[in-house]
């Protein structure tokens, strides 16, 4: 008798309202099922979902998978929502993406990112001050989770001071979980216009700051002013509500393990901190809707082939979880090594602005809590409410008392 | 013990500069430059793990 074969699991899955930080059990019972699987997304199409670490690496790493999202095979979008479009080199192949994304790498080295760590401090000092000076209870992500990427990001673009709060009202504007699509759109519109003008300044007058560089490509030939300018929106957008969410998420998730919180608050040791960094990377994962990929030649794994045309999505949050990798990985635990973390992707389009992203959170993490010692969560953890369909993961405020 | 880099493959992501700060650095682009090709004994395990996070597989080490 042949075996009817069970419908493919659809994708996304919902989340256990009982630990809202862990990954939706059904992904963890598929994990242990084996590395790939067949899911089935809103459209009715079934890419394959990779549930392991190594599998995942092995996949992001390999030259015949492709993140252009109009190769044949590539996975719908993960629900009919989420309306992203092509975000400059993030959704292109080699040798096209690596020849774009060089351009901007510089500033993004460790030690100039290294150089920008006093000006962060500075940031998250005054954001706190404010904080400490403003109504109590706050929303932590208001009042500090959001303006800071938004800030930090304006120091390493060379946004002009006088034009902070311009560029500042903007950018929230274009994450605000209440602004309508045609707010958003205006919002975007004016920022680009305002880096386009901002780029042609630099061409002429140019700074030690990354939109002079970006000019520069221009001057050599190698973009044009549109290209340039959608490249400097691309850089302005993508740690805004990665690193936003970290803080909040992150602040909550060790509210909930007071232990946990209490090593940070006591510890100054920088080497602690960033380790405590990459394992609230690995536990959080906020980027929780799989990687999206298709795949453009035959590939063997698991006993099993994907075949050129098809989709695969790497959920990398089940990866960070793999107990192969990481023992006890359901458990916080900021001594542990977890520097192996897939949080922010790998291979080629790893995070470019990892280093950057690090600075901030190691910045946050070994300062909030000292400065704030009698911080707590100002309403009942039931009440909290998460970011369960939104790209990124998160809560949408953070009501707090200190 | 040697290490061998693929600069052409490095996405200067810095990870293994944060991994063996002795052993590898950044040109002004951000791509991966090598301080040390024979790392001692007592760095191999740093280069180790720098060939684990490096995302772009540029880094080997290999037997001399
Ligand atoms: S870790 Fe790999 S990709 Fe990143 S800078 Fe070093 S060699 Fe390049």
């Amino acid at each position: 008798m042949a075996d009817t074969p069970l419908p493919a699991p659809e994708f996304p899955m919902p989340r256990s309202a009982k630990c809202p930080f862990d990954p939706p059990p059904e992904l963890t019972k598929l994990r242990e099922q084996g590395p790939l699987t067949k899911v089935r997304l809103w459209d009715g199409t079934e890419p394959w979902l990779v549930t392991t670490y190594a599998q995942q690496r092995a996949l992001l790493g390999d030259p015949r998978v492709s993140a252009d999202p109009d190769t044949p095979g590539y996975p719908t979008k993960a629900t009919p929502a989420a309306g992203e479009g092509k975000l400059s080199f993030v959704m292109m192949d080699d040798p096209e993406h690596a020849r774009l994304r060089r351009m901007v790498t510089a500033p993004f080295a460790i030690k100039k990112v290294e150089a920008l760590r006093p000006a962060v401090q500075t940031i998250v000092d005054g954001l706190i001050d404010d904080l400490l000076a403003g109504p109590n209870p706050a929303d932590l992500v208001e009042a500090f989770a959001l303006p800071l990427p938004s800030l930090v990001i304006c120091e390493l673009l060379g946004v002009p001071y006088d034009d902070h709060d311009f560029f500042q009202d903007n950018t929230k504007t274009m994450v605000r979980r209440t602004a309508t699509p045609d707010e958003r759109a205006a919002a975007s519109r004016e920022i680009g216009g305002y880096l386009g003008e901002l780029i042609g300044r630099r061409l002429t007058d140019p700074r030690d700051d990354l939109i002079s560089g970006i000019a520069a490509r221009i001057t050599a030939g190698e973009l044009d002013h549109r290209q340039a300018t959608e490249m400097a929106l691309l850089l302005l957008i993508a740690g805004h509500e990665t690193t936003a969410n970290m803080i909040a998420l992150g602040t909550l998730a060790l509210l909930r393990n007071p232990d946990q919180l209490a090593l940070l608050r006591e510890s100054d040791d920088p080497k602690f901190v960033a380790g405590a960094v990459e394992e609230l990377l690995r536990y959080l994962h906020i980027t929780h809707l799989g990687r999206r990929r298709a795949v453009t030649g035959d590939i063997e794994i698991a006993g099993r082939t994907i075949k050129a045309g098809e989709g695969v999505i790497l959920v990398n949050e089940i990866g960070n979880r793999d107990p192969e990798v990481f023992p006890d990985p359901d458990r916080l635990d900021l001594t542990r090594d977890a520097r192996r973390h897939v949080a922010f992707g790998f291979g080629v389009h790893q995070c470019l602005g990892q280093p950057l992203a690090r600075v901030e959170l190691q910045v946050v993490y070994g300062t909030l809590y000292k400065r704030l010692p009698g911080l707590r969560a100002a309403i009942p953890f039931e009440d909290v409410r998460f970011k369960n369909d939104a790209f990124i993961y998160g809560v949408h405020e953070l009501p707090v008392t200190w | 013990m040697k290490v061998e880099l693929d600069t052409d493959k490095c996405v200067a992501s810095g990870q293994c500069v944060l991994t063996a700060m002795d052993v590898f650095d950044q040109d002004d682009d951000g791509i991966v430059v090598l301080l040390a090709e024979e790392p001692g004994a007592d760095q191999l395990d740093d280069v180790r793990e720098a060939v684990a996070v490096c995302p772009a597989a540029a880094i080997r080490l290999v037997e001399k």
